[in-house]
This record gives C-alpha cells, sequence and structure tokens, in this order.
C-alpha cells in the first residue's frame, strides 16, 4: 500500500465514512475523486493533521445532512482554503462562475 | 459540437466548485497537479480496480460466468453486487492468442469507474486518447506491453453508452490457485488493455 493512503482516512467512521461497497471506495463522478485528491494532498503539504479536514466535513454534512457525501467533502475544502487564506470565498466563487467546460 | 453520446460539456455547480478550487490551490503553488495525481493514483491503486479484478478471478474459474459476462457485462456484474451510475453499459471483451483488446476514451475519458475506480491520469491525456486508435502497437510498446506481430490488437472506444473492460487471458501455472488468489494477480492496466 502506498504511504500516501492515510490509515485514519480509511478509518473514519459515522457520517464521514467514505462510501464503500463491498469495502471498496465508490465514486460516481471524476471530480469526486479529484477532491478527494486535493482534500488529501492539501492536508499533506501543509503539515496539518487529518483531524483539521474531517471536523470540517462533519460540519458540513452536519449543516446540510441531505446533500450529497462528495459535495459536503467540496464544502469542507473550500472551508478549509479559505481558513488557511489560501483565497477568499468571494474569489472561489467568483472563478467557479467563470470554469469552462 | 455533438458530444457524440459522450459526457456533455456542462459541468454541474458542484463540479464547477471543485474545478475553481483546484485551480486556485495550483495557481498559488499549494499543491501541484502532480502531487494531486499521485494522492489520486494511490488511492486509485490501492482499492480502485478490485471489483474488477474479482469480475475476472470469477470469470476465469466459472466458464458459464464468463459466458454471461461476455453475453451481458451489466448484468454479470451486478450478480458480484457491483454496478452505479457509471457501470450501466458495461461490455466486456475477452483476449485470447489471436486477439489484444485495449479500452480508449477519444473524446473525453468514459470509464467503467464501478469495476476500475478512478481512471488513471494517462487515460485523459491527448495522446493516449489520439494516438491509441492510429499506432495502438506502438503506443502499447512505449507503456511496456509488448504484443506479438502475429496478435491481432482490438481498439474499443468507450463513451457513455458503452464502457469497455478486458478480460485478460488466465496467467499459465495458476491452475491450483484460489479464486481470491486469482483476484489478487489481475490489475487495472491489464483491464484497461495497456497490460497483458
Amino acid at each position: 500500500m502506498s504511504e500516501l493512503v492515510r490509515p485514519e482516512v480509511r478509518r473514519m467512521t459515522g457520517e464521514a465514512e467514505l462510501p464503500r461497497q463491498n469495502g471498496e471506495l465508490v465514486f460516481d463522478a471524476p471530480w469526486q475523486g479529484r477532491v478527494l485528491g486535493m482534500a488529501l494532498a492539501l492536508v499533506e503539504q501543509r503539515g496539518l493533521e487529518w483531524d483539521d479536514f474531517r471536523e470540517r466535513l462533519i460540519a458540513a454534512i452536519d449543516a446540510d445532512p441531505t446533500r450529497p457525501y462528495y459535495e459536503s467533502w467540496t464544502a469542507a475544502l473550500t472551508d478549509l482554503v479559505i481558513h488557511l487564506g489560501v483565497a477568499g470565498a468571494g474569489e472561489v466563487d467568483s472563478r467557479a462562475a467563470h470554469v469552462e467546460a | 459540437m455533438s458530444d457524440h453520446g459522450h459526457h456533455p460539456e456542462t459541468l454541474s455547480d458542484v463540479e464547477r466548485r471543485a474545478r475553481a478550487l483546484e485551480e486556485l490551490l495550483i495557481e498559488k503553488g499549494i499543491v501541484s497537479a502532480e502531487f494531486i495525481d499521485q494522492v489520486v493514483d494511490a488511492y486509485a491503486q490501492d482499492i480502485g480496480p478490485m471489483n474488477g479484478a474479482k469480475v475476472v478471478a470469477r470469470a476465469w474459474v466459472d466458464p458459464e460466468y464468463k459466458q454471461r459476462l461476455l453475453a451481458d457485462g451489466t448484468a454479470a456484474i451486478a450478480e458480484l453486487g457491483i454496478g452505479g451510475p457509471e457501470g450501466d453499459h458495461i461490455v466486456a471483451v475477452e483476449n485470447t492468442p489471436d486477439v489484444h483488446n485495449v479500452v480508449v476514451c477519444t473524446l473525453c475519458s468514459c470509464y467503467p469507474w464501478p469495476v476500475l475506480g478512478l481512471p488513471p491520469n494517462w487515460y485523459k491525456s491527448p495522446p493516449y486518447r489520439s494516438r491509441m486508435v492510429r499506432e495502438p502497437r506502438a503506443v502499447l510498446a512505449e507503456m511496456g506491453c509488448e504484443v506479438p506481430d502475429e496478435v491481432e490488437i482490438r481498439v474499443w472506444d468507450s463513451s457513455a453508452e458503452v464502457r469497455y473492460l478486458v478480460l485478460p487471458a488466465r496467467p499459465p501455472g495458476t491452475d491450483g490457485a484460489s479464486e481470491d488468489e486469482l483476484a489478487g494477480t489481475v490489475t487495472r492496466d491489464a483491464m484497461i488493455g495497456v497490460a497483458r
């Protein structure tokens, strides 16, 4: 197993638990994998604890329990990016409005 | 431009936000695209393709299952509890001593997610998508997959309607192996057809 695969990510339980089928991760679309990759890369490269992301993920799920799981990941990642000062909320919104297909 | 049945070129709001975050993280030098790729790849290699490996191993040990898989891939993978939004139209193509199959998506990156997990980064690269159709033997050789001249190469173009899964040949000398052991020998690359 690659050392990039964090045990604490695999072990997440409760509402934050990764969606699995037969024990394996499932993604419904490519962007979901990119969001997972970004969250892990950001935590890794900034030397953060996984809990710094996980707590935001749980908060995002609690804020809107009916929202699809990886949309909550995206909200949590946005929150962490803003918290770290990487970008402002307005900057993320305006960039999203101008992304080209 | 028509999308030829591939993914439409419209993005949902959450896709736009994901793309915006990736662009900002990369532009500001926080993380590199390569590092995100590496992380995604690590998860893909670790946990992604195992569903496909189970399908292949079952086909190797159960000839009747293999016939069902080749006749109706979607129904056969559903027998193993596998399926999902991007696994609706799975067609399995069998490697034989005379035929080697390889899968590409020439227009975008249609891929059988439920069986193969995350697509590798090169699968989406323009050179792979264009050259695999024109000169598959050369591209396969560059990827370390030498196909003998006498073996025909068939290139399958995935789309939103049909997603192909290569059924590799069972390795020689594995007569006594269990289904689980066999599944452990099946790689993602073999199920795309860029390894033998």
